[in-house]
């Protein structure tokens, strides 16, 4: 069985971000950048497959400036097989990125889908389910635990009220939670590796997919900062001041 | 005309909807109610008494029982080309079902409305609530996830709206139900409580949870953690507060021995008040707290329990 997972380029999620002064986005010159790490667990689990013999073959994909290659590469050095980078200068919103991978799936025919629930810089919590619904294959999303026998994929997902488990048919699209695995560091032999490891290019035109942006953003800011809190000496003082305040019961 | 789709368990409408009818009410059109599932008369009748709906819409199918999203997004696009609007919680119920809704219909979805500035013109948060969004968006049908916690909740009515039922049955056998572990609590919903009780890494142990637990009952407060102590498995999943858990803004957050990373942050900065215990003078939760107390958090807890009782006295 093949599996495509998917690698999106993002700021590291140590970084604190900037707003730009001119409110058009977010400071991304001199950042430091990583795989988005829902996708390094995507990279994970797909990777585990294949070493437990139900995985052929692993494809990842990145979509974005040939600064994704990066991406790849790491992705490679964490055990995929081969890469694809769908290149474009554009701004790829949710929709777009299903529509381009919903084309590449049409073309390597892998039986499962493996994503990151959210890219965690829209947030958009997305693009899986939207991927899921183009291909009309059942779905999986915030995945903290997938057990495949044959044809049936069994998927616990986290849910508001705790776990929800469910059973779909292959193929499939899911969408990693962050317990589902806890992804390897990539070791040295296989960073060299992964310089060999193919990597194609392919373009949203090759692929026939509009990708065109469905909003626009308008100004982007700072939220609103609190006023600095003030320390206090002692429980009682605590519990004194919060009853002044009317929030205790 | 907007269509809400309501999250319930086949008895009780979850509160969660309540604030997703109030950003509804924001563009001014009629409200439609969606219940879908199977059984689910009563949570219908719940659904008519909300103010601001105009009538709701029954779907009730055994195979709605669980809202497999496969079944659901496909009822979803049945009834759609009535509405400029498709609205729902901004929990993993909504997000689980409207984006795949949205791509049937060939539409880009919105996650996280925080706020309505124009029909076609929304705030949402970016990198973990860093950055806030302006977007407008061109679709000619709107598919939107609301934030819960910031809007109001609706209130319920003596009057009640029509309740129609659809007979339309998507059963797309793509997925099935096996089974739910939820979790099961005395205490008030963690996204709807007034006051809020984390903790984090800092709290050692399972066991040690239970001394956090005991300032909570004091105070009739949900309890929530960081993804730390969820990882380490002191307590469920479902408790984690943060940018990818639950987003919470109760009157009243005390963050128990958390560090306070961009993460957590996002899923809490929002509350009235923030309290910060830890024994980390420099911790970055500081920054946010409106009342910081420096030091050992199994010392702290029990003081705090004490002087609580003895206002309660
Ligand atoms: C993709 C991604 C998503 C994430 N999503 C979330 C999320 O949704 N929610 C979330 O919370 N995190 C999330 N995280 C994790 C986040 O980055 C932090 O790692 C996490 O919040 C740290 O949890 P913590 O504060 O409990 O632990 P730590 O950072 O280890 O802090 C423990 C604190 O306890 C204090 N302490 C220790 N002992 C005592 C004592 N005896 N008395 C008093 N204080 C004490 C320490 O001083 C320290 O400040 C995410 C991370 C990633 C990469
Ligand atoms: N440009 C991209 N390249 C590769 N994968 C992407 C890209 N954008 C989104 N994804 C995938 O979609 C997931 C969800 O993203 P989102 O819906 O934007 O939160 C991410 O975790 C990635 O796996």
């Amino acid at each position: 069985m093949k599996i495509l997972v998917t690698a999106k380029r993002v700021i590291d999620y140590n970084v604190k971000i900037r707003v730009k002064a001119d409110q058009s986005g977010v400071e991304t010159a001199n950042v430091k950048m990583a795989i988005n790490p829902f996708d390094e667990i995507a990279i994970e689990e797909a990777v585990r497959l294949k070493e437990k013999g139900i995985a052929t073959e692993v494809i990842v994909v990145s979509m974005g400036t040939d600064a994704v290659q990066e991406t790849l590469r790491t992705a490679l050095a964490l055990g995929a097989d081969r890469a694809i980078q769908v290149q474009t200068e554009q701004e790829l919103q949710p929709l777009a990125v299903a529509k381009l991978l919903s084309a590449l799936v049409a073309q390597e025919m892998p039986r499962l889908v493996i994503m990151g629930k959210q890219a965690i810089d829209d947030d958009c919590n997305q693009t899986g389910q939207m991927l899921a619904g183009l291909l009309q294959w059942p779905q999986g999303t915030f995945a903290s635990q997938l057990v495949i026998e044959g044809e049936r994929l069994q998927v616990t997902r986290e849910i508001d009220g705790g776990l929800a488990t469910i059973a779909l048919k292959l193929p499939a699209v899911i969408t990693t939670d962050l317990r589902l695995n806890q992804p390897r560091y990539a070791s040295l032999p296989n960073i060299m590796k992964a310089k060999q490891k193919p990597l194609a290019i392919i373009t949203p035109a090759q692929l026939g997919v509009d990708i065109a942006p469905a909003w626009a953003t308008l100004k982007v800011t700072s939220p609103l900062t609190r006023k600095i809190g003030v320390k206090l000496n002692s429980a009682e003082e605590l519990v004194a001041k919060l009853n002044d305040l009317g929030v205790l019961p | 005309m907007i269509l809400v789709i309501a999250e319930h368990d086949n008895k009780h409408l979850k509160p969660a909807t309540l604030n997703v009818i109030t950003a509804a009410s924001k563009f001014n059109e009629d409200i439609s109610l969606l219940v879908a599932g199977s059984n689910c008369e009563k949570v219908a009748v719940q659904c008519a008494q909300i103010e601001g709906v105009a009538k709701v819409i029954l779907a009730d199918a055994p195979c709605y029982e669980h809202q497999l999203p496969e079944n659901l997004s496909a009822l979803i696009v049945g009834l759609a080309n009535s509405y400029h609007y498709i609205l729902a919680p901004a929990t993993t119920f909504g997000k689980n079902f409207l984006p795949r809704a949205a791509a049937l219909l060939n539409m880009a979805p919105i996650t996280d409305v925080l706020e309505i500035i124009a029909k076609d013109i929304f705030v949402r948060p970016i990198y973990a609530g860093n950055a806030l969004a302006t977007i407008q968006l061109t679709a000619a049908i709107k598919l939107l996830t609301i934030r819960p916690t910031a809007f109001a909740a609706a209130h319920t009515l003596q009057a009640s709206a029509p309740i129609e039922k659809c007979a339309l049955v998507e059963n797309t056998e793509l997925s099935t139900f096996i089974k739910e572990e939820l979790t099961q609590s005395v205490r008030p919903e963690l996204s709807a409580a007034k006051i809020v009780v984390s903790g984090g890494r800092g709290m050692q142990s399972a066991e040690n949870f239970k001394h956090l637990e005991e300032l909570a009952d004091c105070l009739g407060a949900a309890v929530g953690a960081s993804r730390a102590a969820v990882d380490a498995g002191f307590v469920p999943n479902d408790y984690q507060v943060g940018q990818t858990g639950k987003i919470v803004a109760p009157q009243l957050y005390i963050a128990i021995g958390i560090s306070g990373a961009i993460q957590h942050l996002a899923g809490m900065k929002d509350s009235k008040t923030i309290v910060a215990i830890n024994k980390d003078p420099d911790a970055p939760i500081f920054q946010i707290a409106d009342y910081g107390l420096v030091g050992d958090l199994f010392e702290i807890i029990p003081a705090l329990i004490t002087a609580l009782t003895k206002l309660k006295q």
